[in-house]
């Protein structure tokens, strides 16, 4: 990306696409522009200290032993650290006790991973954000997204007997089922606007339709989800309008931001041989295209954005293959970022 | 006249009256009762078990509720508690007491300003939202998000003072 505005005055400049707003005397939060780098995630206090730490364990150790080793090292370095069993919310599943086949466990793993990934994504805005408030949204939009990710996995792991920290700690690149869309990298913040708007739609649509499924736990995740969405998908759809309609950079920057994630939009609504399976107990990905075309239609029409605008037809749209567990080059450096901690100290709490 | 009940049914309506007193970590003015977050308690085989709903799905308040009915319940003397979670059906403001809405607009909260049912469509009516500090209507969303994912910030026009919202959910 070449970018001559950092992200705060990309939305500083974009500020006239809300005449609404009489003169807010908005305070200038710019900060040093770091859109690019991959650092260090806030949800890992002790990450200074396991890079300061010996050289990483061999992965094939088991936790156990990871764990005697780590826990004896923390005592020595870390007075105050205590290591104990996670004691996290049993039930945050649909429906308590409900255990789930085979078959829908490997769909809420697809759909935990969106969310858990696309979550993890957003958290890095925190603080980095182009204003104070944009922080605090996408924050509360990846907290919403975590928690959709929880119930996901937690019932997904129901039917191996794995917790939802199992699930999202200790598999690897290959075992994770998410879509590219939320792998890719953040970008600026019209990268992440434009993936936000695909991401929200998508899910409007898909957790809408789920609320009718066969299977109780999904029917209630999906209903409980639906709602928060619904604020996703409303912020998303008025910073594209803002952006779009704000300054010719600000517009510039949303139409490259469109153009690099529509390609991975596809990959969202393509159906295989689980959803066969699944029968009424999820929608077939395809059944979700044409509510989705719809609104994201009327966004565009409103954004005064047209199609030739930010479609390649040389480049045309990604074969993914997220959910068979083949994955961008993106994915593992995330990976690894989020699951550092876990893995150091097994069972860490704080 | 409480020794005359059946002790189980005495039993579960001094457990409710305990839960329900639990106050939220975020909004200490409202109780979880007040906020529609406790959706039961009951007797199972001795053992009182409480069912709460979070609000949003990734409220960290929730896990702090839990143990407050937990140590609350115990300090009370009952020996087998148990808390458990249930996701449907789905949390609403609708769900709010009046009175604990009363007590959110005196704490400087202004209280969902209408119910859950009345908003429809892709593009959200938004109702004026009163400033909890001087009373007037002109004020503006700052942001649909606020200090927690159950309120949205706003700023008053005519005191300019900042406040945040519990939004209508």
């Amino acid at each position: 990306m070449n970018a001559q505005l950092n992200d705060a005055e990309l939305a500083e400049a974009a500020q006239p696409a809300e005449p609404a707003q009489p003169d807010t005397a908005r305070p200038e939060t710019a900060r040093p522009e770091t859109p690019h780098s991959e650092a260090a995630h806030p949800a890992t206090p002790h990450s200074e200290a396991a890079t300061a730490a010996p050289p990483a364990a061999t992965p094939h150790r088991d936790a156990a032993t990871v764990n005697a080793e780590y826990e004896a090292e923390a005592a020595d370095a870390h007075g105050d650290v205590t290591v104990d069993e996670l004691d996290l919310a049993a039930e945050l599943s649909g429906v308590p006790s409900a255990k789930a086949t085979a078959d829908v466990a490997e769909y809420a793993l697809r759909l935990g991973d969106d969310a858990l990934i696309l979550s993890q994504r957003l958290g890095w805005w925190i603080s980095r954000a182009p204003e104070l408030e944009e922080d605090m949204a996408l924050g509360n939009i990846a907290l919403d997204l975590l928690g959709h990710a929880r119930s996901l996995l937690h019932y997904a792991g129901t039917a191996s007997d794995r917790s939802e920290d199992d699930l999202a700690y200790w598999r690897d690149e290959h075992e994770f089922r998410c879509a590219w869309l939320f792998e890719q990298p953040n970008g600026d913040f019209a990268h992440t606007v434009a993936r936000g708007l695909i991401a929200a739609i998508w899910m409007q649509e898909l957790y809408t339709a789920l609320t009718q499924s066969t299977d109780a736990s999904l029917a209630a995740i999906a209903a409980k989800s639906v709602k928060e969405v619904a604020y996703h998908r409303d912020h998303f759809v008025q910073w594209t309008l803002r952006l779009a309609g704000g300054t010719d950079e600000s517009r510039r920057r949303m139409l490259v931001g469109l153009t690099d994630l529509w390609p991975y939009t596809d990959e969202l609504f393509r159906d295989d041989p689980l959803h066969d399976r699944l029968g009424g107990a999820a929608p077939r990905p395809s059944s979700l295209r044409a509510g989705f075309d719809e609104v994201w239609d009327a966004v565009l029409a409103e954004a005064e954005i047209t199609v030739e605008e930010f479609t390649n037809p040389k480049i045309g749209q990604s074969s993914g293959g997220g959910r068979h567990g083949n994955h961008s080059t993106h994915l593992g450096p995330l990976l690894a970022e989020m699951q550092v901690l876990a893995r150091r100290h097994p069972g860490a709490t704080w | 006249m409480v020794e005359q009940r059946q002790p189980r049914v005495a039993d579960v309506e001094h457990a409710r009256r305990i839960a329900a007193a639990v106050v939220d970590p975020e909004v200490p003015v409202l109780t979880i009762d007040d906020l529609g977050v406790l959706r039961d308690v009951r007797d199972e085989d001795g053992t009182i078990v409480v069912t709460l709903t979070p609000t949003y799905s990734g409220c960290p308040a929730i896990d702090q509720m839990r143990d407050d009915v937990l140590l609350a319940l115990t300090a009370e003397g009952y020996r087998d508690v148990r808390v458990d979670f249930t996701l449907t059906p789905a949390w609403t403001t609708d769900w709010m007491s009046e009175a604990g809405k009363a007590k959110l607009e005196q704490y400087g909260i202004a209280p969902p300003t209408h119910r859950a049912g009345e908003r429809s469509g892709p593009i959200p009516l938004s109702l004026g939202v009163k400033c909890p500090r001087c009373g007037s209507l002109r004020t503006r969303e700052v942001s649909r998000f606020g200090s927690t994912a159950c309120k949205s910030h706003f700023e008053c026009l005519a005191c300019l003072e900042p406040f945040d919202h519990f939004k209508v959910h």
